[in-house]
């Protein structure tokens, strides 16, 4: 256990990926990963009477699934890290309420599925926890109602905008061998380099994943090619060339490795802009897809930096810019693996 | 060099080549055509409620803009006047329709609220910005409109 050069955490302790849980909605299950989710509501509702119960809903699918993969009962976790977009974290903590498990509540916009993630994974590599359940969620509606517009408002969005997605994950973290474990993590600077549209996040955000990124491979003293893939959480169409153009003025080439989580989750002709977004849009590609992939041995290790905007449309009509931050965490194929 | 370095100071200047622009043309074209549309329907209304029933021409206006209003609802209601927004941007904004638009879909989104606290509270939560530049506007035109009768 320990700090590795500025801001990388390295797990010495060996913590594990025990399981992971999906839910999503209507329009991620019909996205290219579909086949790799536990749970897919068929309709935004998830067939609960407004949109917050509906991703109340998502989480509660998200962590029961992953409770049920690791054949563990609730009672026997030590701590729950959750976090959502929605003011108070009330996904998080209305979930927390129905579970009786010791929660921190976390907030760090998009990049709370990492952030819960790292920390969950502190946690349990010092010996705070043994078992620690991390979650996130967003959901579409209520992301548009807590940042935007009434969802049924008419309003033309720009190219530059992204789609929040409808979904949540969850993750069990102890130190008993298994075929994923986390090896690092690093916490992320705020950057804002002044970008101020709400409607384009993703280079607001871009800042931010290159200075991640580039503390953790100097921290690390690894190169970009010793990750099979780095994936970003939500830069979009947008934010993805802008990022890789800022890592290779510092000589990062990631034209090979790097994928974005927000352009994973939909097929191009899904109506959703440069790309998805949320919480739960690097969750659910993470603890889908990915984290598949490094069971079956198709990846080796994987770098993923959540990205977030810290933005309130307060501020926003403040005149404020809107501030970004990325945390990355290692995951990699543990000694469980066949 | 067609590529800015991107930094702190130039950031701004720099990102702006990678975003895509809006089609300024087309945007233009599909909002003339669908507000068109939109106006050349409310001709119809009005024509039809001065041939069919007992409406002059100068009250026709009422009995049309209370049936835009209630279409417009509906739409939003059905989850499709979101999507002809996104098509056609102002073209579906600025008639009444749109009007109508902003006030249900406030409406629709607060009530798991309630009636008074959510529904009541927020119905004019984009419109009320609207209206009160509207009565402004009105009541200062009304000033210079009534000093022009004074002075010819």
């Amino acid at each position: 256990m320990g700090k590795a050069g500025k801001h990388t955490w390295t797990f010495s302790n060996q913590v594990y990926i025990q399981a992971s849980g999906t839910a999503v909605g209507p329009m991620e299950g019909e996205g290219p990963l579909g086949s790799t989710y536990d749970v897919i509501h068929e309709e935004l509702h998830c067939g609960e009477s407004n949109w917050e119960l509906a991703e109340r809903k998502l989480m509660f699918d998200a962590v029961y699934a992953c409770l049920q993969k690791a054949g563990v009962d609730q009672s026997a976790i030590d701590l729950f890290l959750a976090g959502d977009l929605l003011n108070q974290n009330v996904t998080g903590n209305y979930v927390a309420r129905q579970l009786g498990i010791p929660v921190l509540g976390m907030f760090g916009a998009c990049s709370t599925s990492m952030e819960t993630l790292a920390s969950g994974a502190a946690l349990v590599d010092s010996g705070f926890a043994d078992q620690a359940l991390v979650a996130v969620s967003s959901h579409n509606c209520t992301a548009e109602r807590q940042f935007r517009y009434p969802t049924e408002y008419g309003g033309q969005k720009p190219k530059t905008a992204t789609y929040t997605v409808t979904g949540s994950g969850a993750a069990l973290l102890s130190r008993t061998p298994s075929p994923v474990q986390v090896e690092a993590a690093t916490i992320g600077r705020v950057m804002d380099y002044n970008i101020k549209d709400p409607f384009d996040m993703g280079s607001a955000m871009a800042p931010a994943a290159w200075d991640t990124i580039k503390t953790h491979l100097e921290d690390m003293g690894r190169m970009p090619s010793d990750y099979d893939v780095i994936a970003t959480g939500d830069l979009s169409s947008v934010g993805s060339p802008i990022f890789r153009d800022m890592m290779k003025q510092d000589g990062y080439d990631l034209s090979e490795v790097h994928k974005d989580c927000g352009m994973l989750v939909y097929h191009s002709d899904q109506p959703v802009f440069a790309g998805g977004s949320g919480c739960a849009c690097s969750a659910v590609v993470t603890y889908g897809k990915l984290i598949q992939d490094l069971m079956e041995g198709k990846y080796n290790k994987v770098l993923v930096a959540a990205t977030g905007a810290l933005m309130s449309p307060m501020m926003i009509q403040q005149k404020e810019s809107i501030p970004g931050i990325a945390h990355a965490v290692v995951l990699k194929r543990g000694e469980g693996a066949s | 060099m067609d590529k800015q370095p991107l930094n702190e100071q130039n950031f701004e200047n720099a990102v702006k080549s990678y975003q895509p622009k809006p089609s300024y043309v087309m945007n233009c074209i599909k909002a003339f055509i669908v507000g068109g549309l939109i106006c050349v329907f409310g001709e119809l209304l009005s024509q039809m409620y001065i041939h069919w029933f007992d409406y002059n021409e100068e009250n026709a206006m009422n009995p049309t803009v209370a049936t835009l209003i209630l279409l417009a609802a509906l739409a939003t209601g059905f989850g499709v006047y979101d999507k002809l927004g996104q098509f056609a941007g102002a073209g579906s904004a600025v008639p009444v329709t749109g009007f109508a638009n902003s006030i249900t879909s406030a409406a629709l989104e607060h009530k798991s609220e309630g009636l008074v606290l959510g529904v009541a509270t927020n119905l004019f939560k984009l419109a009320g910005s609207v209206i009160v530049f509207g009565v402004v506007a009105a009541y200062v035109l009304g000033i210079f409109r009534y000093l022009w009768s004074l002075i010819f």
